[in-house]
């Protein structure tokens, strides 16, 4: 049975590695597991509904209509900041490219030498030094690089992110270099707006009250049914997200992640102080909150050729009964190996003469056809260096 | 550092399959086989987007090293100036945050200007000096800002030429 080649464009976005979600032609890009995502959502709309439908046309007209104004303000910057933190690239690193991941592999091999038959191959760690401190680059056994200094691997979404902080469910992605910032503005800002909602509620009902019997009676009417339950769902949030933000203002101050707090990599015992601090409190808040906007390094909306096999028999058949329309315009004489080099037009096909087996294709870093470098041994350290870096 | 190993032409390898038809040896193709020298991160400095100015051994029979030193040098200073942090990033964020960053719906970032230029100038240099030489700077935003690749071009044609000329004197 004969197979056909067909090509087409298709956006990288669909071809990435990784547990990633993508929405919008790849403009969007989330994490699996949405459903913490949707709490969150529902919890800061629907508080904030109730707040504007029960208690802001009261205030506006006994207190000042500037509370609702700015209680709208607030809840705006905070929905902008949820939607920038959750669907924005963290900062994923792309994996390597086949030709780059040998060269690496051959780069260890040739600073490891002979390994004796039977041991383990030392581990992969490069050294590098920053401002006068010794940093250790782990080596990525899933995309295949040395991991930049600050990054690491999260096991959620699968792929290796700059400056990682950590996956966060309840903005339904990771947050690293690129969205740290709109994070922290997120629970900043958060913070705000539960404790206005809260202050305002408490307003509400004492002002209610107190001008209906001249002293303070437990409410009895539904309205204020609404305005206890925000009440409620205030103070659970306020303790939760005052305090997330109270830590990671400390860890902004410090220029830390919460990947190096928790591992505990500047805490002293090894006298390794962080290399990246400023060690002035402002210029390390300027430079992660004000620092460049970094650009994405992945590319999600290039288009490259999708070569995928239809057979031939189903191609006839189908096309007999006009269903499917794609085999007429099959193209037969498809690249076997595409790469940046490859004119767009199609080329003769050399196959066996050329190439033993179809090598990967370039944009696509499946990477399955390494040279078998790792030994039983080292799947073995894989899985548990992967344990304990994940 | 780099070790120094042989060039091999089965290892870092890439392919393309050319149109012209050759009548030598009935080859009906010209392939020019690629291989490629990859310059890491430098972060001597912290995580400043820096590459090693380290010339590559493989290179040295292609281009003179101060030409390689000063391309990678003029990278590493835009790279710098796209991530300096000054009164200009400040204002840049401030505005940015007040306006709930949806000013850069409608305005492009300093560090996206930079890159654009950056892309200005490898593609430059390539154009004025690494093409002739057989040589092709990749931009290191296309690996995710973590090499600059560097892929020697050999075109086979040549080597066959020269190959007939040696066996037919």
């Amino acid at each position: 049975m004969s197979a056909v080649m067909i090509t087409r464009k298709v956006r990288k976005w669909e071809k990435l590695p990784g547990k990633n979600t993508f929405c919008c032609d790849g403009r969007v890009m989330m994490a699996r597991q949405k459903g913490v995502f949707y709490l969150t959502l529902f919890l800061i709309i629907g508080t904030c509904s109730l707040f504007f439908a029960f208690e802001c046309p009261y205030l506006a007209v006994h207190l000042s209509p500037a509370i609702p104004v700015f209680a709208v303000l607030l809840f705006l910057f905070v929905m902008a900041m949820l939607l920038r933190t959750s669907f924005s690239d963290p900062g994923v690193l792309p994996r390597a490219l086949p030709e780059e991941a040998t060269f690496i592999e051959m780069e260890i091999e040739a600073a490891n030498g002979n390994v004796p038959a039977g041991q383990r191959p030392p581990p992969r760690i490069r050294n590098v030094q920053i401002n006068n401190q010794i940093v250790k680059l782990k080596y990525c056994y899933t995309c295949k690089i040395f991991r930049p200094p600050r990054a690491s691997h999260c096991s959620i979404c699968d792929n290796c992110v700059d400056r990682f902080d950590h996956h966060c469910p309840w903005v339904g992605n990771c947050v690293g270099k690129r969205n740290y910032r709109y994070f922290y503005l997120f629970t900043l800002s958060l913070s705000l707006l539960t404790i206005y909602i809260f202050t305002f509620d408490i307003v509400h009902v004492v002002m209610r009250k107190y001008q209906t019997h001249r002293c303070i009676v437990w409410p009895a009417s539904p309205e204020t049914g609404f305005t206890v339950l925000e009440v409620l769902v205030c103070f659970f949030t306020l303790w939760s997200v005052v305090g997330l933000t109270g830590f990671h203002t400390y860890l902004i101050s410090l220029n830390q992640t919460t990947n190096e707090d928790i591992k505990g990599s500047w805490s002293g015992k090894n006298r390794v102080q962080n290399p990246y601090s400023h060690k002035n409190i402002i210029k390390n808040c300027c430079e992660v909150l004000c620092g460049p906007t970094y650009p994405s390094v992945l590319d999600r909306r290039g288009l490259m050729q999708d070569i995928s096999p239809v057979s031939a028999t189903s191609a006839t058949l189908s096309s007999s009964s006009s269903v499917n329309p794609v085999p007429q315009t099959t193209k037969t004489t498809a690249p076997l190996i595409p790469n940046e080099h490859t004119p767009d037009d199609a080329k003769p096909n050399i196959a066996a003469s050329v190439q033993a087996s179809p090598s990967p294709k370039e944009e696509h870093p499946s990477a399955s056809k390494l040279p078998p470098l790792a030994s039983p041994e080292t799947d073995v350290e894989t899985s548990i260096a992967k344990d304990k870096t994940h | 550092m780099l070790p120094c190993f042989p060039l091999t032409f089965q290892t870092n390898c890439n392919r393309y399959m050319g149109y012209k038809t050759h009548s030598l040896q009935d080859m009906r193709q010209q392939a020019a086989i690629a291989a490629k020298v990859f310059l890491q991160r430098d972060y001597t400095n912290g995580t400043v987007c820096q590459f090693q100015t380290k010339f590559p051994s493989e290179l040295e029979t292609r281009i003179d090293k101060q030409q390689f030193e000063e391309t990678v040098r003029t990278l590493n200073n835009l790279y710098a100036e796209a991530e300096k942090l000054g009164s200009q990033s400040y204002i840049e964020g401030c505005l940015a945050c007040l306006t709930a960053y949806t000013i850069f719906l409608c305005m492009e970032t300093h560090y996206e200007k930079v890159l654009k230029k950056i892309a200005k100038y490898i593609q430059e240099q390539n154009d004025k000096i690494y093409a002739p030489r057989g040589l092709l700077l990749t931009d290191p935003i296309e690996r995710g800002l973590r090499v600059v690749s560097c892929a020697l071009v050999f075109a086979v044609a040549r080597i066959f030429r020269l190959l007939r000329s040696v066996t037919y004197k």
